[in-house]
């Protein structure tokens, strides 16, 4: 029986991302279901009932929802080729903690980045540089968070990867002078086979970007 | 010869506790270590330079941080007893899942019941008590949360049973009456040697508790 295998997702989703491009590193055919946040359809209220968010991976008719979470699944299912995380117990420990301090740390500035102006902006600057030195310290002189092979922690960036050019016009700043090895490993990621084809062009994402600050009132 | 595993805490922590758990299901020996936040040691801040918190674990020289992390890197590293998942991938997905949900929304909930007071408790009230139903309507009536078997779940959630008696005297609310099952499950679990003995009393967490609020609520 084939698979089926279906993901409600939106468009410039950091988050929605990671699951594409997991899907495709994987050579996985998919249907991707894109969601109108605003108006939500009955299958993402029914298949993420408690956060109601996307993505969502629905194989085979059941759901997987949070993002790192269905990229773990996703490596697990089709376990047999390009696996995303590490299979040393403590290297799989650091992914996931770096993982986390992504999702906690970098996260919050990076919202505020395109989401607010003035003095808060410029905390939100701040903050997030401070977040991706620390990253970067981490990458150290590897190619990829992964080492030699593009994984967990590296898929997790993309997101925001895909989002650092509108992120540096909305903000009015430039962040590979402050973190030129990072920013190394970032455009090495971006030309991936499976990223290219999950990416929409910046262009569209500072546009969106643009429309919804003007409606917030920012 | 290998050292025993040193794990970084502090008592009343529920995420130390969930390490703690874990270590003893896996019937693990380890070195316990109180940490004083008001003077960390230089291996936590060695350690985890990042975050400066509990718990850590510490094996074979290598530190792991992040609760939820550590007892996942337990069950990994110690994989032939007690696994705390199941081994096909959805209901791995399932139980990360859930372990997510404590982790964000009853986390947060709980802390605003004995942090705060006045309008925020109230509101913290409110997400703590919808946070239980959701966690009861998802155990069902299963015995646990992994099913018949003690797990990953199972692990995130139970540390906070030992402050259950502190959310009800603070928050001035029953928990029993609100999620008997949940209740039911929590004393099915502390039966497990596990737990019992990775569990500070009740009393001693309203006791913490309460001194937490006198000094920085200006009361009880």
């Amino acid at each position: 029986m084939a698979d089926e295998v279906i993901l409600l997702d939106y468009w410039p989703s950091p988050f929605g991302i990671r699951a594409r491009i997991a899907l495709r590193e994987k050579g996985v055919e998919f249907e991707c279901r894109e969601e109108n946040l605003r108006d939500k359809s009955p299958l993402l209220l029914q298949m993420n009932p408690v956060h109601k968010k996307i993505p969502v991976l629905i194989h085979n008719g059941k759901p997987v929802c949070e993002s790192m979470n269905v990229v773990q699944y996703i490596d697990e299912v089709w376990s047999d080729r390009n696996p995303i995380l590490p299979s040393d117990p403590y290297q799989r420990a650091q992914a996931r903690f770096w993982v986390d301090f992504v999702d906690t740390k970098l996260l919050k500035p990076a919202d505020q980045l395109w989401q607010t102006k003035g003095e808060e902006q410029e905390t939100a600057k701040k903050e997030y540089i401070e977040a991706l030195k620390i990253l970067e310290s981490e990458l150290g002189d590897k190619p990829y968070f992964g080492g030699d092979t593009f994984g967990f922690l590296d898929i997790a960036m993309t997101g925001y990867y895909s989002w650092f050019e509108a992120s540096e016009k909305l903000a009015n700043f430039s962040i590979e002078p402050e973190c030129p090895i990072l920013m190394a490993s970032a455009k090495r990621c971006l030309q991936r086979e499976s990223v290219v084809k999950s990416l929409h062009d910046s262009e569209k994402i500072l546009e969106l970007a643009y429309k919804l600050r003007k409606e917030y009132g920012v | 010869m290998a050292n025993k595993p040193i794990l970084l805490d502090y008592w009343p922590s529920m995420f130390g506790m969930r390490a703690r758990v874990a270590l003893r299901e896996k019937g693990v020996d380890f070195e316990y270590r109180e940490e004083d936040f008001s003077n960390k040691s230089a291996l936590l801040l060695q350690s985890n330079p990042v975050h400066k918190k509990i718990p850590v674990l510490v094996h074979n020289g290598k530190p792991v941080c992040e609760s939820l992390n550590v007892v996942q890197y337990v069950d990994e590293a110690w994989p032939d007893k007690n696994p705390f998942f199941p081994s096909d991938p959805y209901g791995r997905s399932q139980a990360r899942f859930w372990a997510d949900f404590v982790d964000k929304k009853f986390t947060e909930a709980q802390v605003k019941i004995w942090m705060k007071k006045g309008e925020e408790q109230e509101a913290g009230k409110k997400e703590f008590i919808e946070a239980l139903k959701i966690l009861e309507s998802e155990l069902g009536d299963k015995p646990y949360f992994g099913g018949d078997s003690f797990g990953y779940v199972d692990i995130s959630l139970i540390t906070f049973y030992s402050w259950f008696q502190a959310y009800e005297k603070f928050g001035n609310i029953s928990i029993e009456a609100e999620s008997p099952k949940l209740v039911a499950w929590g004393k099915r679990c502390m039966e497990k040697e596990s737990v019992s003995k990775s569990l500070p009393e009740s009393e001693k967490i309203v006791g913490y508790v309460a001194e937490f609020r006198k000094n920085n609520l200006g009361s009880e």
